[in-house]
């Protein structure tokens, strides 16, 4: 029984790992198509990438959102993971529920609701701001995962403790839970940036004339001779977001007792 | 009358929370309330006429005396493209979803009872697939499946075939592909959490009462693990259902989904009103597949066994 699964799951990577890594190595061939037989090593499809003013400028609207967004997210989402945790309330499963509605309900749906409550309703004009809102949304979920599950996972004495010595419930949170609870934030703040940082869809809808990078980057796949620095710049994005989760990973895992194996 | 100390800390409890609702219900409620809103209204040219009105719905299900044939299925409506799309994607969304989970489920077993080392770095190389650009991912398979892609060029670089194959690319089997491979790393970690849950001891039991390890599998995992997996195909087939960058890419004109419609209606034929009915009706329709699914498996059952 051992070995088959084993060699299950390698093939399971190899489906999973497959195509995503095959855009990295073409990105280093020295061709205008994505085909075998590769030609040659280069990198002058990455050299290009920075002489781009349109990909720059994508670029840094992008990391506007994600930084904003992240950051919004996770304030808004520490409060509430304490409330959830600490406090209990009635109606706090059907909260959690609701706040999960981003991973369930398909992302056209919310970015055709926003599109319309914004411009036939509001009259708001598109813009960063429209989208950065999008995504403070559906980063709510993964944030409130993290955070939770750390705040669940140190020992709740320690808190105690600390209002016994007679610490109010402001300087607790400020001395006791907050740096506790740090990793957890780091690593909500990580993932929420790279969630908001791919997110493609509510972008596309909710963009202005301003693009986001996946909205860029989107719109640069249809011309096919666009191909090799589109392929140069989706493996950077990929390098990024993969060194940002394995960071994110590594601080979650640090921050979980090594007794709770039904973490993830 | 003074509060009582429950009733305060309740107070507080809400007041931390209240950022969060508040984006709940301005971000979620608000936009769905408005959508409602607009679907009741009609389109009028470049102007939306605001009498409420059942027009949008009525379009969608309005009979026609002469039936398009698709698939061999008569359809008897009069603008057929939304029943016909939404029933394609119901149904490529629901092979997806059995797929992702028949591949995913025994993965997940081999996370739960057989990786013993390095348990953190199969969980963590799960992960990462997941969080990467959706929309790099969709396109990888472009690449893998074009014309002059990485199937075709590498078949024809080694000899196996002359003339690249090009039914590989623009179907809906390619968006179904495409998908799996998308939504996969998603559906490892519940089912890998719920198999993980299982109380050892009750394996021991039944080998000890005399089951083999294919009857114990049947008897004692595989129902302990149903709510986590069942949650987790949920978790695939309403998202899939409304995906929209994936025909986009790869369907072609034979793989378009219910989301390109919604697209279309709104950002190309600037019939807003119509897409809003359009959407609402794809949500009551997958809302009530899953409760019809729910019922039909027993899931409280299920769930209340696993305690």
């Amino acid at each position: 029984m051992k070995r088959p699964l084993l060699f299950y799951a390698i093939l399971f990577m190899v489906f999973l790992y497959g195509p995503i890594l095959l855009a990295p190595l073409f990105s280093f061939n020295d061709s205008i198509f994505a085909t075998f037989p590769l030609k040659g090593f280069t990198f002058r499809h990455y050299a290009g990438l920075a002489t781009n003013t349109g990909l720059l400028q994508a670029l840094e609207a992008s990391l506007i959102v994600a930084t904003a967004s992240s950051i919004i997210a996770t304030a808004i989402s520490v409060p509430a993971a304490i409330a959830l945790t600490r406090h209990k309330l009635p109606g706090s499963a059907a909260i959690i529920a609701g706040m999960s509605a981003p991973l369930v309900i398909p992302s056209i749906i919310f970015g055709v609701a926003l599109l319309i409550i914004l411009l036939r309703f509001l009259g708001v004009e598109l813009s960063l701001w429209t989208i950065g809102a999008s995504h403070v949304f559906i980063c709510i979920p993964f944030a409130m995962t993290v955070l939770m599950s750390r705040l669940e996972g140190f020992d709740k004495s320690l808190e105690e403790a600390s209002r016994d010595l007679g610490e109010g419930a402001w300087m607790t949170f400020l001395r006791v839970t907050l740096p506790l609870a740090m990793s957890g934030i780091i690593s909500s703040l990580l993932l929420c940036f790279i969630t908001s940082f791919d997110e493609f869809v509510l972008a596309f809808f909710l963009s202005g004339t301003q693009p986001t990078l996946p909205v860029y980057l989107f719109g640069q796949l249809r011309f096919p001779n666009k191909l090799p620095g589109m392929l140069a710049l989706g493996s950077s994005i990929l390098f990024a977001s993969a060194l940002l989760v394995i960071l994110a990973e590594l601080l979650r895992r640090r921050g979980v007792p090594s007794n709770s194996a039904g973490e993830t | 009358m003074r509060p009582t100390p429950q009733r305060s800390a309740w107070l507080v409890g809400y007041g931390l929370l209240s950022p969060a609702l508040a984006l709940m219900a301005v971000m979620l409620v608000a936009p769905l309330l408005a959508m409602v809103v607009l679907s009741f209204w009609t389109q009028q040219g470049f102007e939306i006429d605001r009498s409420f009105t059942l027009a949008n719905y009525f379009a969608l299900v309005e009979p026609s005396s002469e039936p398009i044939v698709w698939m061999g299925i008569p359809i008897p409506l009069k603008y057929p493209v939304p029943a016909i799309l939404l029933g394609k994607s119901i149904l490529m969304s629901l092979a997806v979803t059995i797929a992702v989970i028949a591949m995913a489920y025994p993965m997940a077993y081999f996370l739960a009872f057989r990786v013993q080392r390095n348990k953190a770095l199969w969980l963590v190389l799960l992960t990462i697939p997941f969080w990467t650009s959706y929309l790099l991912r969709v396109f990888a398979w472009k690449i893998v499946l074009g014309f002059n892609g990485a199937i075709n060029s590498g078949l024809k670089s080694i000899g196996v075939i002359a003339e690249p194959l090009s039914f590989l690319l623009y179907n809906p089997l390619a968006v179904i592909i495409t998908l799996v491979h998308a939504w996969i790393a998603f559906t490892v970690l519940p089912i890998y959490v719920s198999l993980e849950k299982i109380d050892r001891s009750l394996l021991e039991a039944a080998t000890d009462l005399g089951d083999s390890k294919w009857r114990r599998f049947l008897r004692v995992t595989l129902p302990l693990s149903a709510p986590g997996t069942i949650g987790a195909a949920l978790l695939v087939f309403i998202p899939t259902v409304g995906d929209y960058v994936t025909p986009t890419l790869v369907g072609g004109p034979g793989g378009t989904m219910i989301g390109n419609l919604i697209q279309e209606l709104f950002l190309r034929q600037n019939n807003a009103p119509l897409g809003a009915a359009v959407a609402i009706v794809m949500m009551l329709v997958i809302g009530l597949l899953v409760l019809i699914f729910l019922w039909l498996i027993g899931f409280h059952k299920l769930r209340s066994r696993v305690g």
